[in-house]
C-alpha cells in the first residue's frame, strides 16, 4: 500500500503541485515554512478524519484561492491502482467531498483502502500534557485495529453529558433516569475499556520482545480509572453510588474518560514524562513503529507512516537505527527534515523531494 | 409570475417533510391543472381530518375517534402492549400487522441535553394503565439511539413493581441484509443476541 501519485489544488500554501513517489521511503526537505507538512497533511487525508493537524476544512483551501480545495492521490495496491480525491467545494467549503475511482463515496469509506499513522512535533508535548491527550493518542491506535471503538466511545461521552446534566440540575435528578443513562455508559464504557486493555496488552507484550538497544523500548500501562474484573456491572454499581459524588463535583469521577496511557522507558525504568526530550520522541516512535506491525499483522497491509520532523531531535546513532528499522519493515514512510544531511544515512531507492515556495521539485 | 394566492400555497407546501421549493410548486401546479379529480378531494379529506382528527385518550395514535380504532379492535390482544417513541412507529408497525396487540406513544424521548424529561412524555398514563391490570407483556420498541435505548431502560425501571413481562425490541442483523455491510456495532450486538437454530 503507497501513495505513488498526489496533486494538490489550492490546498494550503499550494495552488497546484504534483508529486510521484516511490513505495518506501520519502523525503520531503525544506526550509521552514516551505510547505513539507501541508504535503503530510494532504496525504493524511487519505484516511477518515480531519488529518494530522486536526484542522477545519476551510482552514486548509488556500487563502486568497478561490475558496474550495483538493487532493488527487493514487494508491498503489496489491491488486492494482485506484484513484482517491477529497476536497470541497466554493460552494460548500465545510462538506467534505470524497470520490474513490470516480464514484462518490463517504469519508468512512476511506478506511477500507488505506490505514495511515502519524507523528507530528504537536505529539512531542504527549508525556508532558495532561491525560486527555494521551488517551486520545491511545483512542485513535485502538481504532486502527477495532473500528467499533469509535461508536462505543461516542455513546459513553453521550450518556455521561447527559447525566452531568442531570446531576447539575437544582431540584435533583429522577433516579431512574439516571439509572438508565448509567446502564448505556456501563455497557459502553466498558466496551472502551476492554478495547483499550487489548490494544495495550498487545503493544506492550511486541514492545517488551524487542531487544535492547539504541532505540528506546517503552512500558506501556493503562493508570487512573481502571475497569475492575466483571467492568460492565462495577461500572454501573460505581456510578450508582457515586451520584452524589459526582454532583458535587460537576463532573462524572469514574469511568474509561479518566483512564490515562502510562508509559515509561523500559531500560531506565523511568517515566516517559521525565526523559529528556529525544528520548520521549524516539518512545512515540517506538510506539507507532510497534502499532505499524500490529495493524500490518491484523490486516494484512502496512499502514502508511507519516513522520513529520522526527530526525531533527534524534541523534546520528539513532536517527540510523530508525532508517533500518522502516527499511527492514517495509511499507511507505513520508518523512520531513530541514536538511538533506539528516537523511545520510538512507539508501538510493529513497524518493527524495525539496519543497520550496510552494513548490515541489526532485532530488534534495 | 404567480398570484399572491399561489405562492402562499406553494410556501406553505414547500415546509412539509420531505418536500422543497421545487416539489411544492410541482404538487401545486398538478393540483390547479386537475381542480375536479385531485384538489377536491385533497380538500375534503383535509378539512374532515382537520376538523375531526383527534389523539386517542388511551394510547396517543392520532385518528378521527377516540378511543382510536386500534383501541377498541376487540380482535386485539389487550394483554399485549407495544410502546413506541412516535405515531409514526406505531403506524410502522401496525402497518406490517404483525403486531396483535395494542400500543402506547410515548410521544418523544427522553434527552437531559434537549430537556426532555419524564413528565414530557407520557410515561405516568402508562403506568396507570398497567397499575389498571389486564396487561401481561410490555413490549419496548423503542429506536436503536442511546436516547431510545435510556428511554427504554428507564421505562423497565419504571414498571418493574408490576408483574408484567417486559421485553425488547431485538437488534442485530437485518433481514435480507448482508454480514460485509453492516458496521462493527450491528455486527457485535447480533453475535450477543445469537439463538440456537431449529
Amino acid at each position: 500500500m503507497a501513495v505513488t501519485r498526489l496533486r494538490l489544488t489550492d490546498f494550503r500554501s499550494y495552488p497546484d503541485a504534483a508529486i510521484e513517489a516511490g513505495p518506501g521511503l520519502v523525503i520531503l526537505t525544506g526550509e521552514n515554512g516551505a510547505g513539507k507538512t501541508n504535503l503530510l497533511e494532504a496525504v493524511s487525508l487519505l484516511a477518515p478524519g480531519r488529518g494530522l493537524r486536526q484542522a477545519t476544512l476551510s482552514e486548509m483551501a488556500r487563502g486568497h484561492g478561490p475558496g474550495g480545495f483538493a487532493v488527487a492521490a493514487q494508491l498503489a495496491l496489491p491488486a492494482g491502482a485506484i484513484e482517491i480525491g477529497t476536497g470541497t467545494l466554493a460552494t460548500a467549503p465545510e462538506r467534505r467531498q470524497v470520490r474513490i475511482n470516480g464514484a462518490g463515496a463517504a469519508a468512512n469509506a476511506l478506511g477500507e483502502w488505506l490505514a495511515l499513522l502519524w507523528l507530528t512535533p504537536a505529539m512531542d508535548r504527549l508525556f508532558g500534557e495532561g491525560a486527555s491527550g494521551r488517551r486520545r493518542f491511545l483512542d485513535r491506535l485502538v481504532l486502527a485495529l477495532e473500528p467499533g471503538h469509535g461508536q462505543h466511545a461516542a455513546r459513553y461521552e453521550a450518556a455521561m453529558r447527559a447525566r452531568n446534566k442531570l446531576l447539575a440540575e437544582p431540584e435533583g435528578a429522577d433516579p431512574a433516569w439516571l439509572a438508565a443513562l448509567e446502564a448505556g455508559m456501563a455497557e459502553h464504557g466498558a466496551a472502551v475499556a476492554a478495547a483499550r486493555d487489548r490494544t495495550v496488552a498487545a503493544l506492550a507484550a511486541r514492545l517488551a520482545g524487542q531487544p535492547a538497544g539504541p532505540f528506546a523500548r517503552a512500558g506501556l500501562a493503562i493508570e487512573g480509572w481502571r475497569p475492575a474484573p466483571n467492568a460492565h456491572a462495577a461500572l454501573a454499581a460505581d456510578l450508582r453510588a457515586g451520584r452524589g459524588r459526582d454532583a458535587a463535583a460537576g463532573r462524572t469521577l469514574a469511568g474509561p474518560h479518566r483512564s490515562d496511557l502510562a508509559v515509561t522507558h523500559l531500560d531506565k525504568a523511568q517515566a516517559a514524562g521525565r526523559c529528556s526530550t529525544g528520548e520521549q520522541k524516539a518512545l512515540l516512535l517506538g510506539i507507532v513503529l510497534a502499532h505499524a506491525d500490529l495493524v500490518a499483522e491484523a490486516s494484512g497491509r502496512r499502514p502508511i507512516l507519516l513522520l513529520d520532523e522526527v530526525a531533527a531531535h534524534l541523534d546520528p546513532l539513532r536517527r540510523a537505527a530508525l532508517f533500518d528499522r522502516l527499511a527492514a519493515a517495509g511499507g511507505q514512510v513520508w518523512m520531513t527534515g530541514t536538511e538533506a544531511a539528516l537523511f545520510d544515512g538512507i539508501g538510493a531507492k529513497a524518493t527524495r523531494l525539496t519543497v520550496s515556495g510552494g513548490a515541489v521539485m526532485e532530488g534534495g | 409570475m404567480a398570484s399572491p394566492e399561489i405562492d402562499a400555497l406553494t410556501q406553505a407546501l414547500a415546509r412539509l417533510p420531505g418536500l422543497g421549493p421545487r416539489s411544492a410548486r410541482r404538487a401545486v401546479l398538478h393540483l390547479l391543472k386537475k381542480r375536479e379529480t385531485a384538489l377536491a378531494p385533497l380538500l375534503r379529506a383535509l378539512e374532515t381530518v382537520n376538523a375531526r382528527l383527534v389523539s386517542c385518550h388511551l394510547c396517543g395514535n392520532l385518528d378521527t375517534v377516540d378511543p382510536c380504532a386500534i383501541c377498541t379492535d376487540g380482535r386485539r390482544d389487550a394483554r399485549l402492549l407495544c410502546v413506541v417513541e412516535e405515531v409514526a412507529d406505531l403506524w410502522a408497525l401496525d402497518r406490517s400487522r404483525l403486531f396483535p396487540g395494542r400500543f402506547h406513544v410515548l410521544g418523544g424521548r427522553l434527552s437531559a441535553l434537549e430537556g426532555v424529561r419524564p413528565e414530557d412524555l407520557t410515561i405516568d398514563a402508562l403506568v396507570g394503565r398497567l397499575a389498571a391490570g389486564g396487561i401481561d407483556e410490555v413490549v419496548l420498541a423503542m429506536n436503536a439511539t442511546l436516547e431510545g435505548q435510556t428511554t427504554a431502560h428507564y421505562i423497565a425501571e419504571r414498571i418493574e413493581a408490576y408483574p408484567v413481562r417486559v421485553t425488547q425490541l431485538a437488534h442485530g442483523l437485518p433481514v435480507g441484509g448482508e454480514l460485509d455491510y453492516l458496521d462493527e456495532g450491528t455486527l457485535a450486538q447480533a453475535l450477543r443476541a445469537r439463538r440456537p437454530l431449529g
